[in-house]
């Protein structure tokens, strides 16, 4: 932007940060991928760590996530970015390695990745979005999508008589001993983006730690399948989605819970 | 009184999706309907006094489209 700030007037108070590239995203308009990235990219920011995060991109609408981290990143292919980010993360043990991945690529195709790198412990982030639906490829049925929902594969409504009950895939993961921090959060207000943010700091904190895997699961919307505004969107995931998906800390290692932010 | 704030909007990535409107405490972000942006939105903007500076349209902006500016304490002491 063009104006300059005269430090005796005016103080910033909040601007794009360094580890989010200068360009326009292709996700839609509202779509709160964009909100989880800006969040990873100030922690980043704040810690210091831009030129030591690895990021695993999955498939999915986040797909392109790479063009838009300012840090190195590798694309898996579907479901496989837990596995992929073992092996980054074993070879390179000094960086710090994440993976970002929506839920039908991580709680759908790639359920046995992600649940073999908990139990293995495996010292990654997984940040999760959860957003009820295949967004990319047209809103189809997720395993997250919830009983009754409509979406372009379950135009009746989810029946859980035939298509089984959503996955509470932070619940789950929780239950393995390799499991050190996993957390559910939601990117629907203000308040609860900040809770968000905070616990995408304690994931890269347990990394930093050596205390092995964390998994950050973020509510979020996808305006576009779901047929409504963003506005709209960001109320029918506070009214539906949360009562379903608990906010709240499912598995905090002692040693995590040490750490304070 | 409340410290004066002001954002800039970055039109070339806003994509007028209203969350910062709907989530301005003040209630003075809205969209600019004359304006359009390379990308064909009708880009936020400030549409009157008010803006403390708080920051929170930029907490939910999915963007990082919004800068956010608050005056300094010494130009509020001076007022
Ligand atoms: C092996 C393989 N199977 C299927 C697909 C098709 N596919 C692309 S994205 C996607 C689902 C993405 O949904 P989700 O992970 O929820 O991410 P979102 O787009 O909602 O962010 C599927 C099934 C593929 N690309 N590769
Ligand atoms: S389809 Fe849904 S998840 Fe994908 S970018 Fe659009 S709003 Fe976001
Ligand atoms: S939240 Fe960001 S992208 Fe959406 S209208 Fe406001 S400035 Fe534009």
């Amino acid at each position: 932007m063009t104006t300059t700030l005269d430090p005796e007037l005016e103080q910033l108070v909040y601007e794009r940060p360094d580890s989010l590239v200068d360009c326009a995203t292709h996700y839609c308009p509202g779509c709160t991928h964009g909100v989880a990235h800006r969040l990873i990219a100030e922690v980043i920011d704040e810690m210091g760590i831009r030129e030591k995060t690895i990021g695993v991109a999955s498939v999915g609408c986040s797909v392109f996530a790479y063009n838009y981290f300012n840090f190195d990143f590798v694309q898996a292919p579907h479901g496989r970015a837990p596995a992929m980010a073992t092996g980054v993360k074993r070879v390179l043990p000094d960086r710090f390695v994440i993976t970002y991945q929506g839920d039908g690529d991580m709680a759908s195709i790639g359920m046995a990745e992600v649940v073999h790198a908990a139990a293995r412990g495996e010292n990654i982030c997984v940040f999760f979005i959860n957003n009820a639906n295949y967004g990319m490829t047209g809103g189809q049925m997720a395993p997250t999508t919830l009983p009754g929902q409509k979406t372009s594969s379950s135009p009746s409504g989810r029946d859980i008589e035939t298509q089984g009950y959503p996955i509470r895939a932070a619940e789950l993961l929780a239950t393995l001993d390799g499991a050190s921090y996993v957390v559910r959060r939601s990117l629907h207000d203000p308040k609860n983006i900040r809770l968000a943010k905070k616990a995408i700091r304690t994931a890269f904190e347990v990394q930093a730690r050596g205390l092995g895997f964390s998994m950050v699961e973020m509510l979020s919307i996808c305006p576009t399948n779901w047929g409504m505004t963003p506005l709209q969107s960001l109320q029918w995931l506070e009214e539906k989605m949360v009562p379903y998906y608990a906010l709240n800390d499912f598995k905090v290692h002692p040693a995590v819970a040490e750490i304070r932010i | 009184m409340p410290p004066k704030g002001r954002i800039e909007v970055n039109e070339l990535l806003c994509k007028g999706c209203e969350l910062c409107v709907g989530a301005c405490p003040q209630k003075v972000i809205a969209l600019d309907m004359d304006r359009i942006t390379p990308k064909g939105y009708h880009p936020a903007s400030l549409i009157s006094d008010g803006c403390t500076g708080c920051g929170i349209c930029a907490v939910v902006c999915p963007e990082a489209a919004i800068t956010v500016f608050r005056e300094t304490i010494k130009v509020r002491a001076n007022q």
